[in-house]
């Protein structure tokens, strides 16, 4: 643990595009987090796209290949060992590419080839360690240093949090996970719950933390994934849950829309918010909500928040 | 069997509160017949077999087998089970009424993810899009 304390102290930052954009307060908590926490976010310069899973659907080994040139910049370019990724998409991403790099000829040779093309030095498995935001806060700052800090916390705030399917799945990808200890577990994730319990909000029994969204259905067939959404939503009220945490920004993203859109077109009202850990973690260290960017949230948590003088 | 829309209007009706284990029971059930729907439609014959004492969980590893975005269910699957076991081992629990609007929650979850993707196919590639590497070490 201690080691890891200090690996992570400083660690690269790939946001990826989506904390460009629709997720920005994403990116805006997790960075005004490490500012508070005295953690060092170090931008990849120059970082390209991880993939998705545009690329990786026409062909995996582009997908790997692109992952791998983020890598390579950390490592090569910056002379980072730890890459922290706060997008499941990225961080699945970048895992994948771990993996493939590792176990098959056909990725390396791939990866070699494009990377010689582009004038980059080739990664090569193991110089970078991929992470969460998650990872990062739970052992890049602690636990108990966190709860020392903690001020006002989130008392009386019911949470359910969702981690949606990137964070975990395929779990060959995962090697770190499923260890016991201290370690992730891919079937009942809970270091989000662990963090925010730290800050003093109450978690809910919540079944659905991994179940589909119909994430990359949302637009080719909007039907099925409000329906999934909204299943996820009415379970977290049925558990009595203030707010659904996330730390995905396709889950989020997904959620908040899918909320509206399930009351404008099947009459289906829910009132659970959805907020990112990260900024309930900022507001449980003192931040203010307008500092984690609440307010940009398409979610209104901010009534709620207030109420319960959280925000 | 009953038709997939109605597997679908039947969770939407109430359920009989007082008979946990009944209802219970019946939404294990419906979990088990949606699986069904889907190994049909992949024209696999459904397992009599169970794993870890549950039928439910046998279909779904069946279902998932060369397919394995459809592991995107798993979890709803196991808490479907979880569910059962919470209900039929303490029915007089005085959060039953919650409990089996859970259950019944967590099964309507399953029946949506699989009529989906019965309708969509990639419906689960998402979290499953390394598809390939799946494969090849399936």
């Amino acid at each position: 643990m201690p080691e890891r304390k200090e690996k992570y102290k400083k660690v690269a930052y790939y946001h990826g595009c989506a904390l460009e954009g629709t997720a920005q307060p994403y990116n805006t908590s997790t960075r005004a987090i490490a500012k508070k926490l005295d953690l060092e976010l170090v931008d990849i310069e120059n970082w390209n796209c991880c993939g998705a899973m545009e690329v990786k659907n026409v062909d995996p080994e582009i997908q790997t290949y692109l992952s791998s040139r983020v890598m390579s910049l950390a490592h090569n370019g910056m002379g980072q060992d730890v890459v922290m990724a706060p997008c499941n998409g990225c961080y699945h991403n970048l895992k994948k590419a771990e993996y493939d790099i590792a176990n098959k000829e056909k990725s390396r040779e791939v990866v070699e080839k494009i990377s010689a093309k582009a004038e980059h030095p080739t990664y090569e498995a193991g110089q970078v360690e991929t992470i969460h935001a998650l990872d990062w806060i739970k052992f890049g700052y602690g636990e108990d240093e966190l709860k020392e800090k903690i001020k006002g916390g989130l008392k009386g705030l019911k949470v359910a949090n969702y981690y949606g399917c990137m964070y975990t799945r395929p779990r060959h990808i995962f090697p770190e996970k499923d260890q016991g200890g201290d370690s992730e577990s891919t079937s009942k994730p809970h270091y989000m719950d662990d963090l925010l319990a730290i800050a003093g909000a109450e978690n809910v029994e919540f079944p659905l933390k991994t179940a589909c969204c119909g994430g990359a259905h949302t637009l080719s067939d909007s039907d099925t994934s409000t329906k999934l959404v909204l299943n996820i939503l009415k379970a977290a009220e049925a558990a009595g849950a203030d707010v659904i945490a996330t730390e995905c920004p396709t889950c989020h993203s997904g959620l908040e829309m899918h909320q509206i859109r399930a009351l404008k077109r099947m009459s289906a009202e829910t009132n659970v918010k959805i907020v990112y850990f990260t900024q309930l973690l900022g507001l449980a260290l003192g931040l203010s909500a307008r500092k984690v960017g609440i307010h940009e949230n398409v979610s209104n948590a901010i009534p709620m928040l207030k109420a319960k003088k959280i925000a | 069997m009953r038709s997939v829309a109605d597997i679908g209007k039947a969770l939407d009706a109430p359920l009989p509160e007082s008979d946990p284990a009944a209802a219970a029971t019946f939404l294990l059930h419906s979990g088990e017949e949606i699986l069904e729907h889907w190994l049909h439609a992949h024209d696999k014959a459904p397992t009599d077999e169970q794993k870890e004492g549950f039928r439910i969980l046998a279909l779904h590893r069946q279902g998932a087998k060369g397919e394995p975005s459809f592991n995107a269910c798993r979890e709803t699957a196991r808490e479907l089970v979880y569910h059962y076991n919470l209900i039929t081992l303490d029915p007089a629990n005085k959060d039953m009424p919650q409990r089996l609007s859970m259950m019944r929650l967590v099964a309507n979850h399953l029946y949506l993810f699989v009529s989906g993707k019965m309708e969509v196919d990639g419906l689960g590639e998402f979290c499953c899009s390394s598809k390939p590497i799946r494969l090849n070490s399936a």
